[in-house]
């Protein structure tokens, strides 16, 4: 039962990600990795880290993706911004892009082979204590106490970020307007 | 029956995400959509962090998977920052409408 | 197909059922509270006193024409009504209403009285919400139209800002109870304390956190988009915000998913700071009806608020969800944080 839910998430994961990456409307590609996150979220929860697989819809499907989704919405981006492209999916243009599409199968194939070796064997079933050992509350352990120091840096990165963002998004306000455009 | 998931067949999974990523990334001539693979790249790192932990059966890959996902919030929210600047000069989200600085 | 699997079923299903049905009594109330306050009779026709009122509307709106704007996004304009109510339904599923129970004896074993039992449960309604948003904002975009718009924009902006009030309200109480299971949030508030002796308090965490409740409760008005923080789709400004070009079944989708949404806060509500199904003088497995009772007074708190209050200009409303809300959440949590330490619970 566990392995027909991988198998049926890690499908949904390629399929989505690959439709993301190749079809041509942002609206639509931005919606498609939502359905990619929230299939990574259920193979979390089989790899037996549900607090993972929350944290994941919370913060990328509940939060990143809401940004992605407004700027598209505010800047109108319309499927033909893709420079002068035809209309059929993958169509990745001219020789050097069908290249390239080659070139990232090799990149594929090549990952898949060094790491081949790293454990043929099957996971361990999970030990008896395995939820108490990766429960939040063993997460919150190890992250207040071991990276602790982390965890403070963290939060200073995200300040910075939210300045930042600010900063670089608002309209400069000694520029004159247009008004006739 | 289908084959039992192995630990080598979630980094295989996540190999093939991350190459997608990077096609996307080299490939689209989207800054946004750029941005999205650069995301799905992150999202394959994640998968093999978690992915590890379960074989070794700790909580650490789990920790640095959630500082990942918040460092990638953080850039995703300067990305688009600057998306929306670059997008007020050329009216443009080509990376091809930003060469000014090319020789 | 165990007794126990079959109970587990027949629980979900008439959850499911259960929360259609408030829908339909929720659009009864309403009406008829806001009658009544003011000064009014309501539907009085349909029915005695009114009651098969929602059965007409329901019948009014399936009869509708469907309509669709010719340049709207036709897979997204449908998506966006389902998302809404898939994500309203889906919240409910980790809500407990009810002691374990056997059925008078008839299973061998308890069964819960929700639909799924998660250890983090509180976190997956938090999630769950979070995903709400993406209805609403689809649909403002697909219906391609200047009113939609802008009234999706607002109401996404207007949720994710009253998110992080309504998480650090959330996280105060985890505190308090020690675990992320809403089971085990109630189970901590069963008893009595006795204050001088005499006196039966019962152990509810509204009595150890009243900012908090309020905090969950005004975050909780706002992330549904009812009264005062209904500028999203406030009938003066925005014609009808992000719903204008939705008719006949997809309105309906929607109506359903903001007043299963107030279904959902106010159950969570009951539970983390009301008690949940304790009460007095019933016993253990009728705890259902003190929820049920909760619940509904919470529900009339939130048509009273509605009917009683005017309205937030936008500005004043992300003002206040960002400049007090938030940091009011904060103190929230540190003095919270700073009273379990010290007093070592």
């Amino acid at each position: 039962m566990d392995a027909l839910f991988f198998w049926i998430f890690a499908a949904v994961t390629v399929v989505a990600s690959l439709l993301v990456v190749g079809q041509r409307n942002p609206m639509y590609s931005v919606l498609l990795l939502i359905v990619s996150f929230a299939a990574l979220s259920g193979l979390y929860v089989l790899l037996n880290a549900p607090f993972m697989a929350v944290v994941q819809i919370i913060i990328y499907a509940g939060a990143i993706m809401v940004l992605f989704l407004f700027v598209v919405m505010l800047l109108n981006v319309r499927s033909e911004e893709d420079g002068a492209e035809t209309r059929r999916p993958f169509d990745f243009g001219p020789g050097p892009r069908k290249f390239g599409a080659v070139l990232a199968l090799v990149l594929a194939v090549q990952l898949i082979w060094a790491l081949r070796r790293i454990a043929e064997a099957p996971f361990a079933p999970a030990a008896a204590n395995a939820a108490e050992q990766t429960s939040v509350t063993a997460i919150g352990l190890r992250l207040f106490r071991e990276y602790a120091f982390a965890f403070e840096a963290t939060s200073v990165l995200i300040l910075v970020a939210m300045v930042g963002a600010v900063i670089l998004a608002r309209r400069d306000p000694h520029a004159p307007t247009r008004k006739d455009q | 029956m289908l084959p039992e998931p192995t630990l080598n067949t979630y980094l295989a999974l996540s190999a093939v995400l991350f190459s997608i990523g990077t096609a996307g990334v080299f490939l689209r001539r989207n800054l946004i959509t750029i941005l999205l693979s650069i995301e799905v790249m992150l999202n394959a790192v994640n998968l093999t962090f978690v992915a590890v932990d379960r074989f070794l059966g700790t909580v650490d890959g789990q920790i640095i998977a959630f500082f990942v996902m918040t460092v990638a919030a953080a850039e995703a929210a300067v990305g688009l920052a600057i998306i929306i600047a670059l997008f007020r000069h050329r009216q443009s989200l080509s990376p091809d409408a930003f060469t000014s600085l090319k020789w | 197909m165990s007794a126990a699997l079959i109970a587990q079923l027949v629980v979900i299903g008439f959850t499911f059922f259960m929360l259609l049905n408030s829908a339909a009594v929720l659009v009864l109330m309403e009406r008829k509270v806001a009658a009544f306050i003011q000064q009014r009779l309501g539907p009085y026709r349909v029915g005695p006193w009114g009651t098969m009122q929602p059965l007409a509307d329901i019948i009014k709106l399936m009869m509708k024409e469907e309509l669709r704007p010719k340049s709207a996004d036709a897979f997204l304009f449908y998506l966006a009504p389902i998302l809404c109510a898939t994500a309203a339904f889906a919240a409910f599923a980790v809500v407990p209403f009810g002691a374990d129970t056997t059925f008078f004896g008839l299973l061998d074993e308890p069964v819960k009285l929700m639909a799924a039992d998660v250890n983090v449960a509180l976190l997956v309604i938090f999630a769950i919400t979070s995903m709400g948003v993406y209805g609403i904002v689809l649909a403002g975009w697909a219906s391609n139209s200047k009113y939609s718009l802008l009234g999706g924009l607002r109401s996404s902006a207007q949720m994710i800002s009253y998110e992080l009030s309504y998480g650090l309200s959330l996280a105060a109480v985890i505190m308090l109870a020690g675990s992320l299971s809403l089971r085990e949030v109630v189970g901590a508030q069963a008893g009595y304390w006795h204050l001088f002796g005499v006196l039966p308090i019962p152990k509810w965490y509204v009595f150890l956190q009243p900012l908090g409740f309020f905090i969950f409760m005004t975050a909780g008005v706002a992330e549904t988009n009812r009264a005062p923080f209904d500028f999203p789709e406030a009938e003066q400004e925005l014609v009808a915000g992000y719903h204008t070009e939705y008719s006949s079944m997809t309105f309906a989708l929607f109506f359903m998913a903001e007043y299963i949404n107030m279904v959902t806060v106010s159950a969570v509500a009951v539970n983390l700071f009301l008690g949940g199904w304790h009460g007095p003088f019933l016993p253990e497995w009728l705890g259902w009806i003190w929820f049920l009772v909760k619940v509904f007074a919470l529900l009339f708190f939130y048509i009273w608020m509605r009917w009683t209050l005017p309205r937030y200009r936008y500005d004043h409303l992300m003002e206040f969800g960002w400049k007090w809300l938030l940091p009011a959440a904060t103190l929230n949590l540190l003095v919270t944080a700073g009273v379990v330490i010290w007093m070592g619970w």
